[in-house]
């Protein structure tokens, strides 16, 4: 899974050695690798930070939409499959954590940002899943757009957050092969199930674009960010390229794109879309998703619920360090 | 006379890839174990990053547990993408 940068970076002016800002801004420039004991300015610690989190985040609250059909997938085979996915998604959260936490702030701290909702998480997390198509659609859509913006960051600069990346992409192509197949499975069967699956394609579409963050011209952070190598695409080349990419897999299996303005561009050698409902984007942004409120409230009850876990093995461990010193 | 404490020693080959377990060395302190590696294990430019840990600090999993530990992900092959089929003519899946 994956998340857009959504925070606003402000500028703040540095009052750092500008030896040092030169000589980091010229590794950065060369494709050199940050890693954490290395000196690096603090908007880049900041913007980092904010980016990693974010993206730990969305996996994390990624697990709820399908971890909703866990207990009602169609067969036995199709439950083990989601079951490994969302303990997957588990995994890139944990990954993500700990690149973060070698920027110096907790992983407490991130995790009470998220409960807080101080913090971002993707907005895509906050739609909810209707139907069994909709695990499909997310499979297929959700994670393909992931791999799409997670390719790039495999090169990102800062060593822990690429070395993060290359785990999570090569996993990642279970998740969308998965997803694809469940869609070619429904598409394939009576005309309700290719009516339940078009109906999630329509609604899973949109906001899969969305994903790819606000258009370049309203992404200030963007060449901040491209310089930094944080960022290697923008999000409207990556967009582009999801479009392009995901139009013929869709069309193969007879499904319909919920875009009367989609056209092939001979000339740019890539398809024309329609215009993407920005208001509603801005609007989950501020937490004005279908399901933002559940989300955060599932994600405070499981940790809340989970207390007395944590509780217990630490006092284990007391336990067993003072049996220790005892013998 | 008894050894001076042990060292796990890790390099990192290349700007950008993860610290490597190439092997150990005995040294009294920590700066004398990472120059001892350095002479040890990186003579050829094998790397641009060195990690010496203590050899105590290392918790291993127990060889004897091995099927306990890592056989349940052997009738997992759902975890991998080639156990989907996809039709030929679809691409970038």
């Amino acid at each position: 899974m994956y998340t857009t940068e959504l925070g606003k970076t402000r500028n703040v002016a540095s009052t750092e050695d500008a030896e040092k800002l030169a000589a980091f801004e010229a590794r950065v420039a060369a494709d050199e690798f940050i890693e954490p004991k290395d000196w690096m300015p603090e908007a880049y610690r900041r913007t980092l930070t904010r980016q990693i989190s974010q993206h730990a985040h969305s996996e994390i609250v990624g697990m709820l939409p399908e971890g909703n059909w866990i207990g009602r997938a169609p067969s036995l085979r199709r439950k083990a499959i989601l079951l490994a996915k969302v303990q997957d998604e588990a995994g890139h959260g944990l990954y993500l954590y700990s690149a973060a936490e070698t920027l110096g702030t907790s992983r407490e701290e991130m995790i009470e940002a998220l409960h807080s909702g101080k913090a971002k998480y993707s907005t895509i997390f906050n739609y909810p899943t209707l139907t069994w198509a909709d695990i499909g659609a997310i499979g297929w859509l959700v994670d393909g757009a992931a791999i799409m913006n997670q390719v790039p960051l495999q090169r990102t600069s800062y060593g822990p957050y690429a070395r993060a990346m290359v785990r999570v992409c090569k996993e990642e192509s279970f998740h969308q092969r998965q997803g694809y197949e469940i869609c070619m499975a429904m598409m394939a069967g009576s005309d309700d199930q290719r009516r339940m699956m078009q109906d999630a394609f329509n609604r899973w579409w949109w906001p899969s674009l969305m994903m790819f963050g606000p258009p370049d011209d309203n992404s200030p952070n963007t060449a901040q960010s491209m310089r930094w190598r944080i960022k290697r695409e923008t999000n409207d080349e990556l967009r582009q390229k999801f479009v392009d990419i995901t139009v013929p897999q869709a069309e193969a299996i007879g499904l319909t794109v919920p875009d009367p303005a989609l056209a092939w561009n001979e000339e740019k050698g890539g398809y024309d879309f329609g215009e993407i409902d920005w208001e509603e984007f801005y609007a989950v942004v501020r937490g004005e998703g279908p399901v933002a409120r559940e989300r955060i409230t599932a994600r405070r009850k499981a940790w809340e619920d989970g207390a007395w876990v944590r509780d217990a093995a630490a006092a284990h461990a007391r336990k067993r360090s003072r049996k220790q010193e005892a013998a | 006379m008894s050894d001076w404490p042990l060292w796990e020693v890790f390099v990192r080959s290349k700007g950008g890839m993860a610290h490597r377990h190439v092997g150990s060395v005995h040294a009294p302190d920590p700066r004398i174990a990472l120059r001892h590696a350095r002479d040890t294990y990186t003579r050829r430019m094998e790397g641009v990053s060195l990690w010496v840990v203590p050899s105590a600090s290392i918790v291993a999993s127990d060889p004897g547990d091995d099927e306990a530990m890592f056989d349940p992900a052997a009738d997992k092959v759902y975890r991998h993408p080639t156990f989907y089929d996809i039709p030929e003519g679809i691409t970038h899946i």
